[in-house]
C-alpha cells in the first residue's frame, strides 16, 4: 500500500524529519488561501499514486497569487496517467544548493533491509542505480539488531555527503530506518532531501509504501489507504478479493494459483492470442467466487472469449463445475464463450457435471488455451 | 531414495486444531505421512485425528521424537511459530502460511543462518516424496514414485508439470514447493544441491517465475556444479512491469529486473532447456532419461 506524499510527510514530520510548510487543498480557493498563508514561491503538487508527476505536469511552481490560481486550475481535475487529480499539496518552495537521496528498502536477494544514500538526488534513483551504481552508497542492516548509529554515519560518509550536513543527514537516515522498521514499510525514501543555503536539510518529497501483509498491525496507516484504481474492474476485483491485473488483450483468463494463472496468460500469448487479464480465484473456489470471477471477465468489454483453468489440489473439480453451471444458468444468453479445463482432484466428475450447452470442455491446458484463443479471434 | 522427507520423517503439525490444520492432517495421514503430534498453545492434552496435541513444539518434539513440522498458523503468528520450531529444534520446518509480513521473514531468515534447521516456504504447498510422505497440501494422487526431482515457486504450476510427467509414466523422487514470497527459507540452489547429491534423482525440473534473481543465481549454480540434467519453466512472460502477479514475490520491477526473459536467457546460457509450455518441459525430461 502506498501513502500519498502528504501522508508520508505527516508521518516523517511527526518523527522529527524537517519538512517544508505545506497544506492539502482540493479546490482553487483552498490552493490560493494556502499559498497566501505559506508565502510565495510555492509548489503545487498533485497527490496521486503515479511516478514522474513533475514531468507529466503534475507539479507547478507559483510566484504569486495569479500563478497559484493558474496552477490549481491546471492540476486539479487533470488526468495524470489515468488517474484524476482530486487533491494537491501546496508547499513552501525551498531554495537549495544540493539534492540528496536517502532511503531504506528490502533487499530480497539478501533477505535484509538496505539503507541507501546518494548525492545524486532529485532524479529517479532506479535510473541512477542503472547508469551509475557507484553513486549510491549502501549499507545492509541486520533485521534483528536494527541500524546501529555508526552504520548511518558510514553510509552518509561513503556517499560523499558534504561534511557540514553529514550528521543531520545521518540523523534523517536513522529516523527513516526506525520508521521503516516500526511501521512495516517496504520502501521509504526522501528524494530529494534538500540542502539549503544555510546548510539545513529539508525533505522535499516523501515516499512510504507499506507491506500489504502487515497492514493488520498498522491500523492507523491502513486507514490512510486511498485505493485509486486505474479502472472500475480493478476496483471490483478489490471488492471481490481477487488477485487481478488488467491487460489489454481479448482472451479473459480465470485460474487458481499465481504460477498456473501466469502460465495460462503466457500460453494464450504463445498460441497467438492476447491475454485480457490475470485473475487468480485462489484455493477452495466456492460457487460464489466462481460466479464473481465470471462476472469480472464478462464485465471487461475487451474480452471476446474466456478460458477457465483449474488444477484442483484442495479445490475440487466437481464443486468448481457446479459453480460454473449455476453461474452461467443465470444468463439468458451467455455473454462470451467459455472454455473450461479441469484437472486434479475430482476433475473427471467435474467434466461430467459441466453443462456443455453452456461451456466448451477441454481436457488439457494446451487444448483449452488454443480453443479459447480461436473463439476470441472469431469474435474479435 | 529421496531428499529431506521419507517414510521415517516424524511430523508435528503446528496449528493442528484450526480448520486447515485439521483437514490437511487428515489428508497427510491418509497419504501415509507419519504425523506424530500437534502443537497449539493452550490446546495441550487434546487429540486431533487420534494425534496428541501439545502446548509447545518443544514438548511435542521431546515426547513424540518428532523431527519436522508443518506450519498452518495464521500470518500474524506464523513467524513466531517458525521461531519456535527452530528453537525446538527440528530438522525441517515447512511453512504453508501465506501473507506473513516481510519484515517478520527477514528476522526469521537471519535466525536461519545461525541454526541447522531447514525452512521450506513460507507461502508454499510443501514437499512430497511419492509413496512415502507428504508435508503440506499437495494432492498426493497426482504424484508417482520415480527418478525426477522437482522444485518450484508455485503450487498449482507444480501440479500441472507433475501431471505432464506422471501421465507419461515419469515418476518423481521428491517434489518441493519453495514458495512464492520474496523472502523464503530453502531456495532453488539449496534444492538443486540436494537433488544433485541424491543418487536416485536422474533429472530435475525447475519451475521459476518473474521477480527477484533467484533463477539467475540458480542458473549459474547449475552451470558450475551440476551433472544431473535440469529442464526449466518460467511463468510470467506476459506480466507487465510494476504489477504483483498474485504471489508477493512475483513482480517485475519498474527498472526491468526480474523479467522472464532474463531468467530464460540465464538458464539457456547454463545449458538448461526451458519449455514454452509445461508439456514441453516433460518432453525435455523424457529426452534426458
Amino acid at each position: 500500500m502506498k501513502l500519498h506524499e502528504y501522508q508520508a510527510k505527516r508521518v516523517f514530520a511527526d518523527a522529527g524529519i524537517p519538512t517544508p510548510a505545506s497544506a492539502l487543498a482540493s479546490s482553487v480557493d483552498e490552493v490560493v488561501d494556502a499559498a497566501e498563508e505559506i508565502g510565495y514561491p510555492v509548489a503545487v503538487k498533485a497527490q496521486v499514486h503515479v511516478g514522474g508527476r513533475g514531468k507529466a505536469g503534475g507539479i507547478k511552481l507559483a510566484d504569486d497569487r495569479e500563478e497559484a490560481e493558474q496552477a490549481a486550475e491546471d492540476i486539479l481535475g487533470m488526468d495524470l496517467k489515468g488517474y484524476t487529480v482530486e487533491e494537491v499539496l501546496v508547499e513552501e518552495a525551498v531554495n537549495f544548493k544540493n539534492e540528496l537521496y536517502v532511503g531504506v528498502t528490502m533487499d530480497r536477494g539478501e533477505g535484509e533491509p538496505v539503507a541507501m544514500v546518494s548525492t545524486k538526488g532529485g532524479v529517479n534513483i532506479e535510473e541512477v542505480a542503472e547508469e551509475d551504481p557507484d553513486a549510491i552508497a549502501r549499507e545492509h542492516v541486520d533485521p534483528a539488531f536494527g541500524m546501529h548509529g555508526y552504520q548511518a554515519r558510514k553510509v552518509v560518509y561513503d556517499a560523499g555527503v558534504p561534511r557540514e550536513v553529514a550528521s543531520d543527514v545521518a540523523s534523517v537516515l536513522s529516523t527513516l530506518f526506525q520508521l521503516w522498521d516500526d511501521r512495516d514499510a517496504s520502501d521509504i525514501e526522501v528524494n530529494p532531501l534538500m540542502i539549503t543555503e544555510d546548510d539545513e536539510v529539508v525533505a522535499a518529497d516523501a515516499v512510504m509504501n507499506i507491506d500489504d501483509d502487515a497492514l493488520f498491525r498498522q491500523p492507523d496507516l491502513a486507514e490512510m489507504e486511498d485505493e485509486t484504481y486505474e479502472d472500475d474492474l480493478e476496483r471490483k476485483a478489490g471488492e471481490y478479493g481477487f488477485d487481478y491485473v488488467r491487460l489489454s488483450g481479448n482472451t479473459g483468463i480465470i485460474g487458481n494459483g499465481a504460477g498456473l494463472v501466469m502460465t495460462t496468460l503466457d500460453l494464450v500469448d504463445y498460441y497467438g492470442g492476447s491475454p485480457a487479464n490475470f485473475l487468480d480465484i485462489g484455493g477452495g473456489a466456492k460457487a460464489d467466487r466462481v460466479a464473481n470471477a465470471l462476472d469480472m471477465v464478462f464485465s471487461d468489454e475487451n474480452v471476446d472469449a474466456v478460458v477457465f483453468n483449474i488444477f484442483g489440489g484442495i479445490t475440487r473439480g466437481d464443486e468448481v463445475a457446479k459453480g460454473i453451471n449455476s453461474a452461467l444458468e443465470q444468463f439468458d444468453e451467455i455473454p462470451k464463450r467459455v472454455v473450461v479445463r479441469l484437472a486434479g482432484t475430482n476433475a473427471e466428475e467435474g467434466r461430467e457435471i459441466l453443462n456443455d450447452e453452456l461451456v466448451t470442455v477441454e481436457e488439457t491446458l494446451e487444448d483449452a488455451v488454443q480453443r479459447a484463443v480461436e473463439y476470441a479471434e472469431v469474435e474479435a | 531414495m529421496s531428499i529431506l522427507v521419507d517414510e521415517d520423517t516424524r511430523v508435528v503439525v503446528q496449528g493442528i486444531t484450526g480448520g486447515e490444520g485439521k483437514f490437511h492432517t487428515q489428508q497427510m495421514m491418509e497419504y501415509g505421512t507419519n504425523v506424530v503430534a500437534g502443537a497449539v498453545p493452550g490446546k495441550g492434552g487434546q487429540e486431533v485425528e487420534g494425534v496428541p496435541v501439545y502446548d509447545t513444539v518443544e514438548q511435542a518434539a521431546r515426547e513424540e521424537d518428532a523431527d519436522a513440522s508443518v506450519v498452518f498458523v495464521p500470518p500474524a503468528f506464523a513467524a513466531d511459530a517458525v521461531f519456535e520450531a527452530l528453537d525446538a529444534p527440528l530438522d525441517l520446518v515447512v511453512a504453508i502460511t501465506e501473507g506473513i509480513p516481510t519484515q517478520d521473514m527477514a528476522k526469521v531468515n537471519k535466525r536461519l543462518s545461525e541454526v541447522d534447521t531447514r525452512l521450506l516456504g513460507p507461502n508454499c504447498p510443501g514437499i512430497i516424496t511419492p509413496g512415502e510422505s507428504k508435508l503440506g497440501i499437495l494432492p498426493g494422487n497426482i504424484f508417482e514414485s520415480g527418478n525426477v526431482g522437482l522444485v518450484s515457486r508455485s503450487g498449482t504450476l507444480t501440479y500441472q508439470v507433475v501431471d505432464n510427467l506422471t501421465s507419461r509414466g515419469i515418476g518423481q523422487t521428491t517434489a518441493i514447493g519453495i514458495g512464492g514470497d520474496p523472502i523464503i527459507g530453502t531456495d532453488f540452489i539449496d534444492a538443486l544441491e540436494l537433488f544433485e547429491a541424491d543418487e536416485d534423482t536422474e533429472a530435475v525440473v525447475m519451475c521459476g517465475e518473474i521477480g527477484g534473481e533467484d533463477e539467475e543465481d540458480a542458473a549459474q549454480f547449475i552451470a558450475e556444479n551440476m551433472d544431473t540434467p535440469v529442464a526449466g519453466f518460467i511463468a510470467g512472460r506476459t506480466a507487465p512491469p510494476g504489477k504483483r502477479m498474485g504471489h508477493a514475490g512475483a513482480i517485475v520491477s519498474g527498472s526491468g529486473t526480474g523479467t522472464a526473459e532474463s531468467k530464460i536467457d540465464a538458464l539457456n546460457d547454463a545449458g538448461v532447456p526451458v519449455g514454452d509450455t509445461p508439456n514441453e518441459v516433460a518432453d525435455h525430461i523424457e529426452d534426458f532419461l
